[in-house]
């Protein structure tokens, strides 16, 4: 016994090296696994209420480009409303029981392989974890940590982001997910070989899944070529939305969720 | 004594406030950061308990994490070259570091850029591996290693001489 303990006396800063390597090395593991890395993060009072205090002086040196922004948007929607009476053609977004909400990207990062965003909107203002998160120019994300004033999306810019989506043209889908490298291009993957594929075609949502309408723009195919089975198509896309340059931002709640879910896993 | 643990206190809170909302939003050329809260294992008192100081190191690069929403990647690489320290000390400064009477703030600038690049090195060779997660991508690690290292170097060599005391 004496000798155990003198032992681990002896070697008492090793140990807690190892153990504390250990902890870290778990930590890392999990947070490379999708949902599960529920501890480190930065949706919580401590950094939230950091970033928020940051962002908000940070702001006012964005408000000319937002406006720029919110008017393009607005000119848009007008241009819609005036001249397409028909609002269920084409370009509009599939019927569903959606409701959006405003909110702050308060950090953004874009240079790591897996990469979040910080919103300013928590439980307190009914932003709940898979609710998805779109700009006026295309998809953001996907929310996966939620604490009571702040969330964390999930970017498109992370290695272990699965969306659905398809081309706008015809109806074949595929899953976006990245490759780590450019943050001005994501990758649809399992397209299939018999879709007419051309560069230029633009790529939506597939409303395929409860978190995102069909009809969301993506970007636009930049390249394309055959996987290793040569049966499906790997697809480069050049984003719609500028990563790096995120403001504000909409958080949409699929209201039918439970439902569509409910149904899904009866089976 | 005193002195020591406030002057440490300050140094911790700053550089990890400085690393999460300046140095992170750098991305030169893309994706291009320096990490320089590593400075605080670099200056850390060598004669103090070296128990606290792995701690302390694990706790600096957990709050670095939580910040950049990263899991474990910078603790982990943290606690690895505040333990492994000592052996970097040894090679760096030779025969002083035996003697305990090395300061780092007033080294030798040769021994003190072999030290401090060692020591980058290291740490973020861990730090990319980990965070890439992926033995196909190890050219993207070793790219991300190199440049991040010669920014953080520099970074580091350029603060050391700036805030080192002039007292001799």
């Amino acid at each position: 016994m004496q000798q155990i303990i003198n032992f681990f006396i002896r070697n008492k800063n090793f140990l807690v090296f190892l153990l504390l390597f250990l902890v870290s090395l778990a930590l890392t593991i999990q947070s490379h696994s999708y949902h599960k890395s529920k501890f480190i993060n930065s949706a919580n009072f401590l950094t939230g209420g950091i970033y928020e205090t940051v962002s908000s002086v940070d702001r006012y040196f964005e408000l000319k480009k937002e406006n720029e922004i919110l008017l393009n948007e607005n000119n848009r929607l007008k241009s819609l409303m005036f001249n397409n009476q028909d609002s269920l053609s084409r370009d509009s977004i599939s019927p569903g029981n959606y409701s959006l909400k405003q909110a702050l990207v308060i950090k953004n990062t874009y240079s790591s392989t897996n990469n979040f965003l910080t919103l300013n909107k928590g439980t307190s203002d009914n932003v709940g974890i898979d609710y998805g998160v779109i700009t006026s120019n295309g998809v953001v994300g996907i929310i996966d940590n939620v604490s009571g004033g702040y969330a964390r999306v999930l970017s498109i810019l992370n290695t272990t982001s699965r969306i659905n989506a398809q081309l706008k043209k015809s109806d074949h889908f595929g899953t976006l997910t990245w490759d780590g490298a450019s943050p001005l291009t994501v990758q649809l993957i399992d397209i299939p070989k018999q879709a007419p594929l051309s560069a230029g075609d633009t790529i939506i949502t597939g409303g395929r899944s409860a978190i995102f309408p069909k009809g969301i723009p993506v970007g636009t195919v930049k390249s394309f070529d055959l996987d290793e089975t040569e049966n499906y198509y790997t697809v480069h896309i050049n984003l719609f939305n500028d990563m790096t340059n995120v403001g504000h931002v909409y958080v949409i709640e699929n209201n039918d969720r439970e439902e569509i879910e409910a149904l899904q896993n009866e089976q | 004594m005193n002195n020591t643990i406030t002057q440490n206190t300050i140094r911790f809170i700053l550089l990890v406030l400085i690393q999460a909302l300046v140095l992170n939003n750098i991305n030169f050329l893309g994706y291009i950061n320096p990490y320089i809260y590593i400075l605080f294992i670099l200056l850390y008192p060598i004669q103090n308990n070296r128990l606290l100081f792995i701690f302390l190191s694990f706790l600096l690069g957990l709050f670095v994490d939580i910040f950049l929403d990263s899991g474990g990647v910078h603790a982990a690489a943290s606690v690895f070259i505040a333990y492994f320290r000592p052996l970097f000390l040894k090679f760096a400064f030779g025969m002083s570091y035996e003697h305990q009477t090395v300061k780092i703030g007033h080294s030798e600038i040769g021994q003190r850029i072999t030290y401090i690049s060692l020591m980058t090195v290291i740490h973020h060779l861990i730090l990319f591996s980990l965070e890439v997660f992926n033995s196909g991508k190890i050219l993207l690690i070793l790219n991300k290693t190199l440049f991040s290292s010669i920014f953080t170097i520099i970074l580091c060599l350029l603060i050391t001489i700036l805030f080192s005391q002039k007292s001799k």
